[in-house]
């Protein structure tokens, strides 16, 4: 399970908004205690794919390495990442599969007509052959 | 040579859950044989099918980038640390734009 805070889930929308007709990105940093996730901040992102950003996404090498240094000097762990798919469902593509690190939870989201539609989180599977939807919880308020 | 290999959290759970790994290696490519074999379910979230490093798996020497120095044949000295740091790739449907028009003008 991945417990998300209202206003993070917020951000999140605000971000993929913005982008709009193109795809967002960014990093998840919390915590990971006793079998569930918590989301506790964000850090949102460039996406790097200028020559098809309206349905691709990267982040670099440095982009995860800054992500991973923002979360140790709050005490967090970068725990995934979350990207939107403009006018397209929040499942992961055949491509996003073959992109995947398994471990992170991928959180992806709608955007259609700059509206923020349905968000869903997946995490890869140890064989790599698919995903497995993980429940995110929303938590009302602010991160805990 | 004894080099460390530093491993990214996402795959700690197939290297015992340790966040580094020695080995004796002469190059970056031994390292990761070394580490693959002693961990061999790294293989698969670290290599294609065809044996090659995946696209996103990206290799540091010391801060210098392996793809700048000799690739997986770059020498490794004694002390070194072999970092594995992901990059973070996805999207949907078809290639668009300049990519699709780039794609189709290479085939």
């Amino acid at each position: 399970m991945l417990r998300v805070a209202q206003s993070l889930i917020e951000q999140i929308h605000k971000h993929g908004i913005r982008d709009y007709p193109n795809e967002c990105c960014g990093a998840l940093l919390g915590r990971e205690e006793e079998g569930h996730r918590t989301v506790l901040g964000l850090l949102p992102l460039m996406n790097q794919r200028n020559d098809s950003p309206r349905n691709r996404f990267s982040i670099t090498s440095e982009d995860v390495r800054l992500a991973e240094k923002e979360a140790k000097a709050k005490g967090w762990e970068l725990i995934g990442w979350y990207h939107s798919h403009p006018d397209s469902p929040a499942r992961p593509s055949e491509f996003d599969r073959e992109h995947a690190w398994p471990w992170y939870s991928y959180i992806i989201f709608q955007v259609a007509n700059r509206e923020p539609r349905e968000m869903r989180s997946w995490r890869l599977d140890d064989d790599r052959a698919k995903y497995a939807e993980e429940s995110i919880e929303f938590i009302s308020g602010g991160p805990r | 040579m004894a080099v460390k290999v530093i491993i990214p959290t996402p795959l700690r759970q197939y290297a015992g859950k340790q966040e580094s790994v020695e080995v004796n290696a002469e190059t970056v490519g031994d390292a990761l044989n070394s580490l693959t074999s002693q961990f061999s379910d790294l293989k698969r979230h670290l290599y294609s099918d065809e044996g090659k490093l995946r696209s996103f798996v990206n290799v540091y020497v010391n801060d210098e980038d392996i793809r700048y120095l000799q690739k997986e044949k770059t020498a490794v000295q004694q002390g070194d640390t072999i970092s594995i740091v992901p990059s973070i790739a996805g999207g949907n449907g078809r290639l668009a734009g300049n990519a699709a028009r780039k794609k189709a003008k290479e085939e």
